[in-house]
């Protein structure tokens, strides 16, 4: 819920800066090892924006997979089950590409 | 109808906030260490145990945040060290603001050299809640099970270091040690691993050595 918060602070003070009052859509990305759970995002942001001025916006949560590239041998996988090894050589040094991301991306307002 | 990218980080005040108690943290040159781990791994009893270790060589100072209750700050005050709690009602982890509004009662105490910060009991949230700390360290007790770093992955890779505690259980669980640092090890390859009973003190000079030794080489 805390996350949801400050997400929602965020929307507030860029409408607020851009005099716009009517949150349509609100774009949001999650990645894949982060300690948030897309549902549970989705389910306190309808609990949030209920009796708000935000009633009614919608939340699109893009789910960023958790991927690697191995400094050994170059391929790029997805971390299965959170695991840096690569499945082609099984090296264990592994640059993460993506998968940690929490951000706003973009909203629709009017 | 407007379309706006906004492109910032859901916890970018936190971050800012936890920015801010880092610099005010070096500047008096405190060392700090967020302690994460679920309810009941033996935080507060490592904390005690790394308390005494270092009575009279380094002056210490710890923040407790827990749901309700200052038992744990009642513990820690035993030691004869300063001690603050921080209540979080019914907030499952501390943040960069609560951590921020302790600074000044830390400040009084200008002889702080190092500042333990034990957070809430929970391997989820915390992950994701930077405090301004120069290490994470997450305790995970034996009798949890060698699972749990694939359990609760963000925590782990967040973490800088990590407490496998309550070794003295071992003998009667099922746990493994091999399996334990192979799955910490797989999440995140970086890593610190020390196995430590508050019971036979194992493990808890080598943990305090360790400790010391990254302080000295952030604030000598």
């Amino acid at each position: 819920m805390s996350i949801t918060i400050s997400m929602m602070e965020i929307v507030r003070e860029h409408m607020a800066r851009v005099g716009l009052k009517g949150l349509k859509r609100l774009k949001v990305r999650v990645g894949e090892l982060t300690a948030v759970e897309p549902r549970a995002l989705s389910f306190c942001f309808e609990a949030y924006v209920k009796g708000t001025e935000f009633e009614g916006a919608a939340l699109d949560i893009e789910e960023v997979p958790y991927l690697g590239r191995c400094t050994g041998c170059g391929e790029k996988f997805h971390m299965e089950g959170f695991l840096q090894l690569c499945p082609r050589c099984e090296g264990v040094h592994i640059e993460e590409l993506s998968g940690t991301e929490l951000e706003i991306v973009s909203m629709e307002a009017s | 109808m407007h379309d706006f990218t906004i492109k910032e980080k859901i916890l970018s005040k936190n971050d800012e906030l936890a920015g801010e108690n880092r610099v005010l943290l070096r500047e008096r040159g405190v060392y700090s260490i967020n302690m994460v781990s679920s309810p009941g791994s033996g935080k507060t009893s490592v904390i005690e145990k790394t308390l005494e270790a270092l009575k009279g060589k380094l002056e210490v100072a710890v923040i407790e945040g827990d749901l309700q209750t200052d038992l744990d700050a009642q513990r820690i005050k035993k030691h004869g060290v300063p001690v603050r709690q921080i209540t979080t009602g019914k907030a499952c982890h501390l943040d960069a603001h609560l951590v921020g509004g302790a600074l000044d009662w830390l400040f009084s105490h200008p002889e702080v050299r190092l500042l333990i910060i034990e957070n809430v009991g929970n391997m989820v949230c915390p992950a994701e809640y930077d405090l301004g700390e120069d290490a994470k360290v997450v305790v995970m007790s034996a009798p949890e099970g060698d699972d749990k770093p694939l359990k609760y992955p963000a925590i782990f890779h967040a973490s800088d270091v990590l407490l496998i505690n309550k070794t003295d259980l071992i003998p009667h669980t099922d746990f493994s040690m091999a399996r334990a640092r192979k799955n910490a090890l797989a999440i995140n390859p970086g890593l610190k691993i020390f196995e430590t009973s508050c019971v036979t003190g194992e493990g808890i000079d080598a943990w305090v050595n360790y400790l010391t030794g990254e302080m000295m080489t952030v604030v000598p």
